[in-house]
């Protein structure tokens, strides 16, 4: 049955959240580079500090610019809202206290960003949070893993740095079944690629700072939420549910419906942990967001050509990227990630450690630091940078090796990243002796 | 607040404030679909400036038991029912689309408990489009689609919304699915069927507020002339910027418009 038509992505991602503004005309968004807003007369300060009327106190908790990119996100992922933090982890933080304090559980895939699973792993459990790893494709350990005192099942779209594609579907079907919300981290395809709450996922953040923006200046996140998830009927989120003495008896749930979450992150947790977004980040994402139905097509172009030429390298043991047949997700990214697996992915070269130092070395075109989906192709070591803190049977959890390099591939011309990965992988064969 | 009205479980918002006798009292009447939670700011507003506020969920909507009521006249009706269970006399009724003609329906069978009426967003007759309709009966993804992208103006979309960060069309979308299957069609039937408005608005001896979206696709102000005409001492204000939801598209002209009515 044929009903009105929403905007498409394309169109969204340059326009939702804002129209010229009023004052001036202007077509571009304003930066809003203010901490303060002038309130008409007392009456109107108390409305605004009591959420009787919509609009800006303190950049802290919203600004005008910063919520421009949060409509935006929100338009482009399909939820009901969201709020920019000052990172991906911030997101992050963000999502978790919002919904748990100390004596909860998460169940998370072990397949993380090593900042995750610092996070989830040591830091959090110094505030009483503890998490329980599961391989990410093994639904009975998700399953399994799920206590009474459970409140979150957490992982990634692709995993870190194997790819795993996360089962959202069905690992979203468990976390319902537990009545707990699935959140994603969506950093690595974006709602180009995938859109996480049409699957099933109540809750998604980026680090704003790779493919959104793209351009490797800014360092952000945002949170999403569906809206989707029932906080009352599941029962198990007091700081949702119950009247909260931190702002005047407020039950979220019961105030604001579809909003609640979203509402005490922003009352609560940008009030009090105050990891908010600068209205000059906001407006450096926005002017990546604009451009990103055309950036992923031709992340994941390049990337195909290289994971291609990589494949059949005699210098390279295995490529790991989900669009390869001998991937264990093969068939779940056929399915759920039609459009491309991004931009980031693994190979292990053959020689090990000193093969993969000489070969890192020897690029030229490929930077070597410890970011991705920048529009600039990267390289980096997890065994020695990103995941270095973890443990050898965490590392050998996550699929990583010594020889493990991951590559993040941008917007150069393919057959220019070809050249320089050949030339890097020649000389670290010869230097291995391999 | 949770109560029982007729044996069924029946929730009201009230600004986390307790009911006091000695308070007038404003009822929030949502539309097709949608929950009390629409009213946010307005009625958290009236709760924290010296007014008992009830911020309804139809029955089979929201948090309150079902099943969804059928006709308008049972709606109002029920109303009334609530009003009588929590010893309220009388109340400024404000409506947004459905809930209008519900609070219309009140002032004309119940006059004696309607203080003063407000419509955000009313037509009369309220017609609905046969394929909305056919798309809600069939409980089709599409009817939900309709209810969204009609229920704003046009450039919703691509615009900003007036409560930083949020996503208006993907609120509406979330507050729908939430939905049991048949409570769309029957609420939009109860708008389609309703006939009673014209003799109705002959009994209504309230002070009555109409307050129109100029860009409202569904229930546009041309939709209310015939209405309007007939509460000669009735007021209206027409909000230039916002469609068919106004409390979320122009809260604050929505809330001025209701304070000076009120006040």
């Amino acid at each position: 049955m044929a009903g009105p038509k929403y905007p498409s992505l394309d169109t969204l991602a340059l326009h939702a959240g804002q129209s010229p503004d009023p004052a001036t005309g202007s077509r571009a968004v304003p930066i809003y580079q203010t901490t303060s807003y002038v309130f008409r007369d007392t009456e109107h300060a108390a409305s605004l500090f009591n959420m009787e009327r919509a609009g800006h106190v303190y950049s802290r908790i919203s600004n005008p610019t910063v919520a421009v990119l949060e409509e935006r996100m929100a338009a482009l992922e399909g939820g009901v809202g969201a709020i920019a933090t000052a990172s991906g982890q911030a997101a992050l933080h963000l999502a978790i206290a919002t919904l748990m304090g100390a004596g909860s559980h998460i169940v998370a895939s072990a397949s993380l960003y090593g900042g995750s699973h610092n996070l989830l792993g040591y830091t959090l459990k110094r505030f009483g949070i503890d998490t329980t790893f599961v391989k990410p494709g093994n639904l009975p350990e998700w399953k399994s893993a799920i206590r009474e005192n459970t409140r979150l099942l957490f992982g990634e779209t692709l995993g870190n740095p194997g790819l795993d594609v996360l089962d959202i579907p069905s690992i979203s079907a468990i976390a319902h079944a537990a009545k707990v919300p699935l959140l994603v981290d969506a950093t690595f395809t974006t709602p180009v690629l995938m859109k996480p709450f049409a699957l099933g996922a109540d809750l998604l953040y980026h680090s704003a700072t790779k493919f959104l923006g793209g351009h490797g200046v800014a360092i952000a996140g945002v949170l999403v939420d569906s809206g989707r998830f029932d906080w009352e009927a599941s029962g198990k989120f007091e700081t949702l549910t119950a009247p909260y003495a931190g702002f005047h008896g407020m039950d979220f749930e019961e105030e604001s419906g579809t909003r609640a979450f979203l509402l005490r992150a922003r009352r609560e947790g940008l009030r009090d942990f105050g990891a908010c977004m600068a209205p000059m980040t906001a407006f450096q994402i926005l002017q990546g967001i604009e451009t990103l139905h055309l950036r992923m097509p031709r992340h994941v172009e390049n990337t195909r050509k290289v994971v291609a030429f990589l494949s059949k390298h005699s210098s390279v043991e295995r490529v790991i990227y989900p669009e390869l047949p001998d991937h264990p997700d093969h068939a779940l990214a056929k399915k759920l990630l039609p459009d491309g697996c991004g931009a980031v992915f693994s190979f292990e070269i053959k020689g090990g450690r000193q093969a993969g130092k000489r070969f890192i070395e020897s690029l030229r075109i490929f930077s070597h630091l410890a970011n991705v989906g920048d529009a600039k192709s990267l390289v980096i070591h997890p065994a020695t940078t990103t995941h270095y803190r973890m443990s050898d049977a965490d590392l050998q959890k996550a699929g990583i090796t010594a020889g493990t390099v991951r590559l993040s591939i941008g917007l150069e011309d393919a057959q220019d990243l070809i050249d320089d990965l050949d030339r890097a992988l020649n000389v670290a064969r010869r230097g291995s002796g391999s | 607040m949770n109560f029982e009205v007729a044996g069924k479980r029946v929730f009201a918002y009230t600004a986390a404030h307790e009911l006091d006798a000695a308070k007038p009292t404003v009822v929030f009447v949502h539309g097709a679909g949608l929950d009390h939670s629409l009213f946010g700011l307005q009625s958290r507003y009236f709760g924290y400036h010296g007014r008992n506020v009830l911020a309804l969920d139809l029955p089979g909507h929201g948090r309150s038991a079902g099943p969804a009521l059928t006709a308008i006249q049972g709606m109002a009706d029920w109303v009334s029912l609530v009003l009588k269970t929590l010893k309220i006399p009388n109340a400024t009724v404000v409506g947004h689309s459905m809930g209008s003609l519900v609070a219309l329906e009140l002032a004309a069978r119940h006059p004696e408990q309607a203080e003063r009426i407000a419509f955000c967003a009313i037509a009369f007759p309220m017609k609905v489009s046969e394929p909305y309709l056919e798309a809600a009966r069939a409980n089709d993804y599409s009817a939900l689609d309709m209810s969204t992208i009609w229920g704003y103006a046009a450039q919703v979309p691509l615009a900003g919304n007036p409560n930083p960060g949020m996503w208006m069309y993907g609120d509406t979308l979330a507050r729908l699915e939430r939905l049991a299957p048949g409570v769309l069609h029957a609420d939009l039937k109860a708008c389609n069927d309703y006939t009673a408005g014209l003799e109705s608005a002959a009994k209504v001896k309230c002070p009555v507020l109409f307050i129109l979206g100029r860009r409202d696709v569904m229930t546009p102000p041309r939709a209310s002339r015939s209405l309007r005409e007939k509460f000669s001492d009735a007021r209206t204000v027409e909000v230039g910027v916002s469609g068919h939801t106004l409390m979320a598209e122009a809260p604050d002209a929505t809330l001025d418009a209701l304070i000076d009515f009120i006040s």
